[in-house]
This record gives C-alpha cells, structure tokens and sequence, in this order.
C-alpha cells in the first residue's frame, strides 16, 4: 500500500473538510474480490475523480458509497466507510435516507420513461419533500436551472424525458439527482454515452455544482478527470495506488504505475 | 504444418479456386423450398378448416320460421280470467292456438275427422317449442291476450334441415324424415311467403334442449363469461403477486429454484389432471355444487396461473436494470421501485400472457368435463354458483347429438368460439403494440 499522507505541509493545510473517509474497505463479489481495503478521504466541496483500467474497481467502490452495491445478492461489503459522523455500513442506517443524502448518476442516462416533470418530482414525492404543487414546481424548476437544462426543455416539462437527446438525458438525472437535495453526488462514467459537445456541457455543469455539492466521479478520460477534479485517486487492480491534488497526479505522479497509465502505456 | 500449407497456396494463384457455390447456392434453394412446402402445407390445412367449419355452420345463423296470424284467446289462454302466471304459463294451451291456426293456413279443417291422420303429420312441421316461445311471449305481456298478433314461430328441425336443403327430397320417403305430403305442405307455405328463413337470435339466447330449434348456446356464453370472470379476478393478482415476490423479493435458494421448476412443470400438466384435482378439491372436499361456473372458474384459474406467472416473470425480467437502479438512486425503496418504475413498464407483458391465459382457459374442454359441466341446461344461469356448461363443452355435446340439424350448430358454435379466441388475440397484439416502450 501506498503512504496516503499529504506529500507536504503547505498542501496539507490546503484540505478542506472530509466529507466521506473510507477506511479498509473490501468487496467480494461472491468468492471473487474486487476491492482489496481502500482508504480514501473524499474533501467537502470538491470534485474527485476515480481513474484507472477496466475491471480495477472504481464502480465497485463508487456504489459502496450509497450502497448501491446492496441490491447485488453476491456483493459483500468490509471495512468503514463514513459520511459526517455516521457509519453508512451501520445496520442502523436507513439506506433510503442515505440515498437520499448520496445521489448517483449512471454511466448511461437513464431517465424514466415518464415526463420531464415526473422525472424530478419523483424523488422529492417519495421523501415528502414539498408540501403542495406549487412547491413541486419550484423544486422542479430549480432543479432543472441548476442542471442547466430548463432553458431547453421549459415549454415541453410534459414531453417524456426518454425523447431529450443522450446529453439533455444525463443532464435530466442529474436534475433528478439533485432535485432531492443531496449532499454528495456521485457520477460513474457519465460522459461515456455523451459526443464532445455535451460532454462539454456536463463538464461544466460539474464544475458549478462543486459550490454547493461534494462530487466523486468515475471517468475513463484523463483529460476529463485533469478539467473538472480537484482532487485524483489512481485505482489499480481493486487498490488505491496513488491519491493527491490532480495536478500533482497528473504532472508528478510517485508511483510507476500511476506514470504508465497516465501516459498511455496501459489501460 | 507449414510443408503442407505453403505449396496449394502457390497453386491457387494460378487455377481457379472452387469456392463450391454452385452446391451452396443449391442447398439454399432447396432450404427455402422446404420451408415454402411447409408453410403451404399449413396455409392449405388452415384454409380447408376454415372453408368445411364455414360451410357447415353459416345456415345455422339462420332458423326456418312460420309466419302465424294467432288470436289469444282468452277463453283458451285464462278461462278463469285471473292473469295468474301460473294459470299462463300452461303451455299446453297454447298448442291450442298454434295448431289451427296452422292448420287453416294449409288449408285443413282443424275440426274434420276424416283429416285426422293429415293433421297429425301436419303438426309435426311445428317445432314443440314454438308454444313455450308464444307462452314466454303472452308471460312478458299478458296485455296481448286478447289481441290477434301476426308471429314468426318456429318450424322443426327436421323441416329446418330440409328447407335449407340438408334432407333430400330423392331419398325413399320411408328413410326419409319429411314426408312427401308435408313437402307439398311447406313448397305451398314457402310459395306464399308464409314460411321463410329468419335470422337464428335462438341460436344466442336458448340453452340446451334435444330439439335441435330450440337449442343455443346462451348458457354456455354465459358459463365461460362467468368462469372468465373467476379466472380473471383470481389468476390475475394471485399470478402477478406470486410473480414479484419470486423475481424481486424471495431469495435465489434451493427452495425458489424447486419452485421454479414446479411451476413451469405444472404449465405442463394436462389439463385433465385439473379437472381430477377440482373434483376432489373444490366439489367433494369443499362442498361446491356439481356444474357450476365457480367450480370450472376455479379449476380455470389454476389452470392459468402457470401461464401468468410465467409471462410476468419474463416481463418484469424484461425491465432493463437501469431503470431499477434510477429509481433506487433516488432512494426509492424496493417496494416502491416495483410498484412505480418496473410493474407500469411490465404491465403490456403482463396483461398479453394475461389474456393468452384467458383464451387458452375459454378454450379447455377436458377439465371441464370432469367437474360435471356436461349437464343439460336449459335454464340461463344467474349466479356462478348455477348449473351452467361452457362453449366448447356445448360444442362437444352437439357434436355427438344425432339430430342433422346440430350438426350446422355445432360448427357454428365452433365459429362463435373461434371468433371469441381471435378477439382475445388481436387484442393480446394490439395491446402491447400499444404499449411497448422503448427506453
Ligand atoms: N455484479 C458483479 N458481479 C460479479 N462481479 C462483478 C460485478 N460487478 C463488478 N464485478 C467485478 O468486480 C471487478 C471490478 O469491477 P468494476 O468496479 O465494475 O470495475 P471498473 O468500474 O473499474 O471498470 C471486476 O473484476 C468485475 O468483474
Ligand atoms: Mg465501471
């Protein structure tokens, strides 16, 4: 395992407040491991992204963080992993709630087959979160703002949300997700389906939601992870091999496999 | 290896290579001519069903009648002049009033004995149910008594059979059912307009009856909407609660697996073995009457769940996991990501196995039988918990009735029932036309 310390102090000061530490946390998938006891303090506020080859383990760790991995039958969860003060593996936590505080959106859109309106006002509805409609609508709107999408889809809000183009359907769940207020938002891969202008567009909206969001994302692209994250985990074979400032990740990696797969030689 | 591959290679370049396409394309023509065989066979199978089942079974649509201008007499129909249902629904009397007015129109004296003989072969053109029909009628209005009414009433079978031509007039009188003075008798009526033939609604409203005139399929209509009716109400929550717990909720263990295999097994069942399961089950251990709806309805329903369970697993199976995981992301519960994202997509599945099962369970016959709904019912069923038979059972009891008449009935019940399934079937297609979402 790799010294996870800061490399120096002047950094060290720099961090800001943990919102989500993991310690030794494993996953087996039946008798397969996937995760081998990652340690990783994720910053308030920030963006971290998780990159790394196929298969090593970064989906796998993002739904350990809302327990996603929960609806898995073979998948069993190890070690810690805290959000605030709460342990979120403690059989005490209510994994609706927690959801409710840990939003996620997928690799491929996938808004439901309902209306654009439905779309977000699912998640507010079954957590009681509006007292009458014309809180609904609020909470709609807003929702849509923030995604950066109401200007294009106002005058069809009826319309559903699997007729929107690939990028407005990511930026739609991404509504959805913070429709619910959540504190972090989790994204896997969520530019994969996307072409380059509306991987632009989710990028950017990434980068304005980090005010008010803790964001992890999951992406395979070094130049998406260098724009939008302040933060970089290097993920190799279900370990954390190296973890820091992206900038420093990217200009002066410590470890060899870092440097070899961020200059291409593998992955 | 390589001594073996180098020198052909060499060769090749020059001589024409046999790519064998001539044999190729031969085996792909002779392929596509099975297949044309094969499904001309069927076409051709198909169609002469259709042709022999339409054929026979059209004239049964229509129903020899004769046309009576009949005085209701009040001194025959209610001597006592009391408007007693009881005293009215004597349908003897009636007979009193049909037969001379039938007699004057062939030009007999009801009253003359030397014409006794003629009158009494006369009578016989008359369908013995035309008086319960004429006494039905006076029963739904007794104002009529009194009045003179001009009545379509109905001919027998056997003059049915042979004004539509089923009964041939160069058959040797002895073997023959219609005699050549009541031949005279109906070319003179059919002449003057007084016999005719007239759209069958007994066909649709009258139950079982050895007359063949006066025999429908009312009760077995009725019958299948009734068991249709259990079955739906029944298989279908029972079906698709069954199906949710075992796709979404129970654990993948040794005991769901057996469950699993059971239930597609039992699809298998023959249908008889249903009909011995409802007999001891439902009649001789519950308690239920013989021949009623509820217990057809039930074994039905047993019957169908095998089918539904198994279309609504597929169909919920069928719900992409992006969806399950869009719902749960939001932190909707399992509960509540069944009953709000997955079950409305699977509905269209769900509903198509539904009515499959339906038309499968309208069309079973066997089980049917054993649980006593061969009866003889003449009497339109009001509850379930009546005697009633069900269309195909009818069709089987036609089918084996010896009269020349029923055999027009029967396959025009045929026809009825075919239409029935077909309805059901457009629908299933239509419905998840309808339906069907892409995501
Ligand atoms: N549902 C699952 N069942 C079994 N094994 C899984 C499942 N999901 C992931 N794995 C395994 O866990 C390992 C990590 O997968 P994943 O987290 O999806 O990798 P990444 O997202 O980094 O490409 C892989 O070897 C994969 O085969
Ligand atoms: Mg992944």
């Amino acid at each position: 395992m790799q010294d996870m310390t800061p490399i120096n102090t002047a950094e060290a000061s720099e961090r800001r407040a943990i919102k989500i530490s993991a310690k030794e946390v494993t996953v087996h998938y039946g008798a397969k491991q996937a995760l081998f006891g990652v340690d990783l303090d994720i910053e308030e506020n920030q963006v971290t992204s998780l990159i790394g080859p196929s298969g090593c383990g970064k989906s796998t760790f993002l739904r350990c963080l809302n327990r996603m991995n929960d609806t898995i039958d073979i998948c069993s969860v190890g070690g810690q992993i805290r959000l605030g003060d709460i342990n979120i593996y403690d059989p005490k936590v209510d994994v609706v709630e927690l959801r409710a505080r840990v939003g996620m959106v997928f690799q491929k859109p996938n808004p439901f087959p309902k209306s654009i309106f439905e779309n977000i006002a699912y998640g507010p509805r079954i957590h009681g979160l509006c007292r009458d409609k014309s809180d609904m609508e609020e909470v709609v709107v807003s929702s849509l703002q923030k995604a950066g999408l109401f200007d294009e889809v106002k005058d069809r809000l009826d319309e559903p949300g699997t007729g929107l183009s690939g990028g407005q359907q990511q930026r739609l769940c991404i509504a959805r997700a913070i429709a619910v207020s959540p504190e972090v938002i989790l994204m896997d891969e969520p530019c994969s389906a996307l072409d380059p202008i509306a991987t632009a567009k989710v990028e950017e909206l990434i980068d304005e939601l980090r005010e008010n969001y803790t964001i992890v994302i999951v992406t395979h692209s070094m130049q998406q992870a260098a724009r939008v994250s302040q933060r970089t985990a290097f993920f190799h074979l279900g370990n954390i091999v190296e973890e820091g400032p992206t900038e420093q990740i990217f200009t002066m990696p410590k470890d060899q496999r870092t440097q070899d797969y961020i200059t291409g030689r593998f992955g | 290896m390589t001594d073996l591959s180098v020198p052909p290679a060499q060769s090749t370049a020059q001589m024409p290579r046999d790519y064998g396409l001539k044999k190729r394309y031969a085996s792909e023509a002779r392929f596509k001519l099975y297949g044309m065989i094969a499904i001309g066979m069927g076409l051709l199978f198909l169609t002469l069903l259709f042709v022999s089942i339409i054929t026979k079974g059209y004239t049964a649509f229509e129903q020899t009648k004769i046309q009576l201008s009949l005085t209701l007499d009040e001194k025959i129909l209610d001597p006592a002049g009391t408007r007693d249902p009881k005293q009215l629904a004597k349908a003897i009397r009636y007979n009193k009033i049909i037969e001379p007015a039938f007699y004057q129109a062939i030009g007999l004296d009801p009253k003359d004995k030397a014409q006794k003989a003629d009158r009494k072969l006369a009578k016989k053109i008359i369908s013995r149910g035309a008086a319960i029909e004429l006494r039905d009628m006076v029963l739904d209005n007794p104002d009529l008594i009194g009045t003179t009414q001009s009545v379509w009433i109905l001919a027998s079978g056997d003059v049915d059979s042979f004004v539509k031509g089923q009964i041939s007039r160069q058959t040797d009188e002895k073997r023959r059912q219609i005699k050549d003075k009541q031949i005279a008798w109906i070319d003179a009526l059919l002449d003057q307009g007084i016999m005719d033939k007239k759209f069958n609604s007994g066909l649709f409203t009258f139950g079982a009856s050895s007359r063949p005139e006066t025999a429908g399929i009312g009760v077995a209509v009725i019958g299948s909407l009734f068991m249709m009716g259990i079955v739906l109400v029944l298989a279908l929550p029972i079906g698709v609660a069954a199906s949710i717990y075992l796709e979404e909720f129970a654990p993948k263990n040794k005991w769901t697996d057996l469950i699993e295999v059971n239930i597609n097994n039992l699809a298998a069942v023959p249908s008889i073995v249903f009909g011995l399961l409802g007999l001891a089950v439902f009649i001789n251990f519950a308690g239920l009457p013989r021949s009623a709806s509820i217990v057809g309805g039930l074994v039905l329903t047993l019957m169908t769940l095998p089918t539904i369970i198994i279309a609504t697993r597929s169909a919920l199976k069928a719900v992409p996991p992006s969806i399950r995981e869009a719902a749960l992301g939001v932190g909707a519960s399992k509960t509540q990501t069944i009953f709000h994202h997955v079950l409305p997509l699977a509905s269209p599945g769900i509903l198509t196995g539904t009515i499959i099962g339906l038309a499968q369970a309208l069309g079973e016959t066997a089980p049917l039988l054993m649980i006593g709904m061969v009866a003889f019912v003449k009497d339109i069923p009001v509850s379930p918990l009546d005697p009633a038979t069900a269309l195909p059972v009818q069709i089987y009891m036609w089918a084996g009735a010896a009269e020349r008449a029923f055999v027009e009935r029967t396959s025009a019940a045929i026809l009825i029932l075919l239409a029935f399934l077909a309805i059901m079937n457009i629908s299933a297609v239509l419905l998840r036309r309808r339906f069907e979402r892409r995501w």
